[in-house]
């Protein structure tokens, strides 16, 4: 199956949801003698409140329906028009340069997020594709805080054929990165996946926890963590943005990983986050199976939202 | 974008409280401020749009308008109407007859059923059950491992046949060691699954089928958005749902998600998980939530947080210390201790009326690492320095400080406010001292008041 259709599937659920409200929207706007008119302020107000029951959150739809509404018409589609300007709001996030790591030493990639957003999920599902890929990934397990999560993370490393770093439940989670880096430039690995806990972002005691890690890690390695991905639930709300934002300043995040898009959820958030934060989307994840996880392509992203219906 | 929905409304209100009448274009834009803080808090569109409509018709009346105090009038619709939203029902499990008990737990992946089923068991423990706890969740890799665990921090029982890998057998195996060994609630995590996987909501079906559950409850995440509904609704239509639980509502999230879920849904909050503790879980009460959602704080659910870690024979030792003036090291510690008892210090904090419109207080955060660090100090000090902290000299100070891995200033700066609260308690005991006609009221001393 293609990334496309992949997404898409993952996406036509999504999609169904508010498919009909935008049809309705759409099509009395894109009738031929009206597609040379500016949009009137009904339809606007119609869209707004699909992008919000969308979670694109109240200042992202604002600016996507003020760019509409702006748009002298020559005769495109309303649904063009919407397209386009979701894609300028992802694509103004995106292409950030990543940080490399010198020659001969690892990419430390640090997985951060609240509780339950599927961080452990993730990291297999990473360890994987890089592995597939052709890289020499090394996991550390350093969430020793939840019960199980180490034991979770192990199952998630046999099924990728990729080895762990653990520590004993309780233990501290910079020791374990300690560990894994050293692990890591022994036995020559390209890459060393990091799952910390989960941690709500108001926490300040657990946020310093997170900033600890970092600190040993650059000082293992030069620049890292060379990557900080924020795993984000789909279906989270606006809290997305409160999120992000904290865990930009505590932990230098660089990327998000959206999770759980199989499900009805439209992840809009995502563009909320792209509009306010400049944060790009690097992954999503569209099941449970250890190969649902697809690098995210803005482009692919619109177009499988914008299918037939949305 | 920050600013939460009680500091939003707190806003709203401030700009109208100035105006002696109130104009309907006032409370027009009144309204959409109000519209934006409900959609910014994930409270779904349609719930808002109701919501709004239904104020706008009450705060338009002529009769609100030329009040007195038309801008408490409109508060006071807005908190009518949120308390209306939640209905009547009483947060907690409702009363039954089954014996055992028994509660399903449903919900989507990452929302925190797991612990909740833990937090869950240690409430009802508390309330003199003997809960059972058993997973069903033989997807998620080592989620069988990590309610066990949870379980046995919890002091549970639970109900774990090696290599019984079949969920419904898991269940109903789990409900006849209940009978045989005399547990009054048989608590059943399930694995998380949406709403829409026909294969898994059929095993869940199966499951509901197998123990026949009095309760069901649905976990959802504090900070879902507006999809909440969906999914809430679904699981509600095909399983049956009888009350929530909101997880994770210790963070910033206002869980206006959940709010929509209940006056959609028609299905009550049962609970809030509000921690990272077992003990975090509180039977949801929808007068104290709306409060807090309006910044008004919750200073019931404070006393009673207080109420639990705070020991009344301690409390009372205490008191008299104070009234003798001989308030030392060692009981700051103890009240250190109690106040870590009750819980994160943010979300004490964020019960306190007024916190929320306290902008510099939200901005600086407080820091438990500091509170650890003190009683890493007193820690490092021998009991006869604990007692007499005036034997504390340069030397033992610096001792001091290199025992607990801080600096001497720290030290004294720690020291020097505890010379002053000293005094402070000093005047304080004098005050409220002896020769009074009433015998001293038995006032259980909220740590706050010595921690200032």
């Amino acid at each position: 199956m293609s990334l496309f259709e992949r997404l898409k599937q993952g996406l036509t659920r999504t999609a169904q949801q508010i498919a009909e409200r935008f049809d309705e929207l759409v099509t009395g706007s894109d009738a031929p003698e009206r597609r040379t008119r500016t949009i009137d302020p009904d339809t606007l107000e119609g869209l707004e409140e699909v992008l919000l029951m969308a979670d694109v959150g109240v200042a992202a739809s604002r600016r996507i329906v003020e760019a509409v509404g702006a748009r002298q018409r020559r005769g495109e589609s309303l649904r063009q028009l919407v397209h386009d300007e979701i894609l300028r709001v992802l694509r103004d996030a995106d292409g950030r340069p990543m940080a490399a790591p010198p020659p001969g030493t690892p990419r430390v990639v640090l997985i951060v997020g609240v509780n339950g957003t599927g961080k452990t999920t993730t990291v297999g599902k990473l360890a994987n594709q890089m592995k597939r890929d052709g890289l020499k990934p090394l996991i550390c397990a350093a969430d020793t805080f939840r019960a199980a999560a180490v034991d979770q993370l192990q199952i998630w490393a046999d099924r990728a054929g990729v080895d762990i770093v653990r520590a004993r439940e309780g233990a501290d989670p910079a020791a374990v990165v300690f560990d894994a880096l050293t692990a890591g430039r022994a036995r020559g690995r390209d890459v060393i996946l990091v799952d910390t806990a989960g941690r709500l972002h108001t926490r300040a005691n657990l946020m310093q926890e997170l900033d600890k890690i970092r600190r040993v890690a650059a000082r293992e390695a030069s620049g890292a963590p060379h990557d900080t991905l924020l795993v984000l639930d789909a279906t989270v709300g606006q809290n997305a943005l409160a999120q992000a934002r904290e865990f930009m300043a505590v932990a230098g995040v660089t990327g998000i990983v959206l999770t759980k898009l199989d499900g009805t959820a439209k992840g809009g958030m995502a563009v909320a986050i792209a509009h306010e934060l400049h944060l790009p989307i690097r992954y999503v994840g569209v099941g449970e199976g250890i190969d649902d996880l697809l690098p995210f392509k803005p482009a692919e992203y619109v177009d499988a939202l914008f299918q037939e219906k949305w | 974008m920050f600013d939460q929905l009680s500091q939003r409304l707190q806003d709203v209100f401030q700009s109208i409280r100035g105006e002696a009448r109130l104009s309907e274009g006032t409370v027009e834009n009144a309204l959409r401020e109000i519209r934006m803080a409900l959609l910014e808090a994930d409270v779904n569109l349609k719930v808002v749009q109701a919501f709004v409509d239904r104020v706008r018709d009450r705060a338009m009346d002529q009769a609100v308008l030329k009040s007195l105090t038309p801008s408490q009038q409109v508060v006071k619709i807005v908190r009518d109407e949120l308390l209306g939203l939640f209905g009547d029902a009483k947060g907690g499990l409702v009363e039954t007859s089954a014996r055992p008990r028994v509660i399903l737990m449903l919900g989507l992946q990452g929302s925190g059923k797991t612990t909740t089923t833990g937090k869950l068991a240690k409430w009802l423990a508390k309330q003199g059950h003997h809960p059972i706890v058993v997973s069903t969740d033989v997807r998620r890799p080592a989620a069988i491992q990590q309610l066990a665990v949870v379980a046995e921090k919890a002091g549970v029982r639970v109900h774990d046949p090696a290599g019984q890998m079949d969920p419904v057998r898991r269940a109903a195996g789990a409900l006849t060691e209940a009978r045989a060994v005399g547990n009054d609630v048989v608590i059943v995590d399930t694995a998380g699954r949406l709403h829409i996987d026909d294969e898994l909501m059929q095993e869940l079906a199966a499951i509901k089928q197998a123990v026949g559950p009095s309760d069901l409850l649905y976990v959802a995440d504090a900070m879902t958005g507006q999809d909440a509904i969906k999914s809430a609704g679904e699981f509600n239509r095909q399983i049956g749902v009888t009350g929530v639980v909101l997880s994770k509502a210790d963070g910033d999230a206002r869980g206006g998600a959940a709010l929509s879920v209940v006056s959609v849904v028609g299905v009550p909050i049962a609970f809030v998980g509000s921690g990272e503790r077992l003990e975090d879980l509180e039977p949801f009460h929808a007068d104290r939530f709306v409060s807090r959602l309006l910044g008004m704080g919750d200073v019931l659910s404070l006393i009673e947080r207080a109420e639990e870690a705070i020991d009344v024979g301690d409390a009372e030792r205490l008191e008299q210390k104070i009234r003798k003036g001989g308030f030392t090291l060692e009981d700051f510690r103890d009240q250190l201790r109690t106040l870590k008892k009750m819980g994160p210090l943010e979300s004490i904090l964020g019960m306190l009326p007024g916190m929320g419109s306290m902008k510099q207080l939200a901005e600086q955060k407080p820091d438990e690492r500091q509170l650890r660090r003190v009683e890493a100090i007193i820690n490092s000090m021998t009991p006869e320095e604990r007692r007499y902290a005036d034997i504390l000299d340069g030397s033992r100070r610096k001792r001091i400080a290199r025992g607990s891995g801080t600096a001497v200033e720290d030290v004294n700066r720690l020291l020097k406010q505890f010379g002053e609260m000293q005094r402070m308690l000093k005047v304080v005991g004098q005050m409220t001292g002896e020769p009074i006609a009433a015998p001293p009221r038995k006032k259980k001393k909220s740590p706050f008041s010595l921690m200032r």
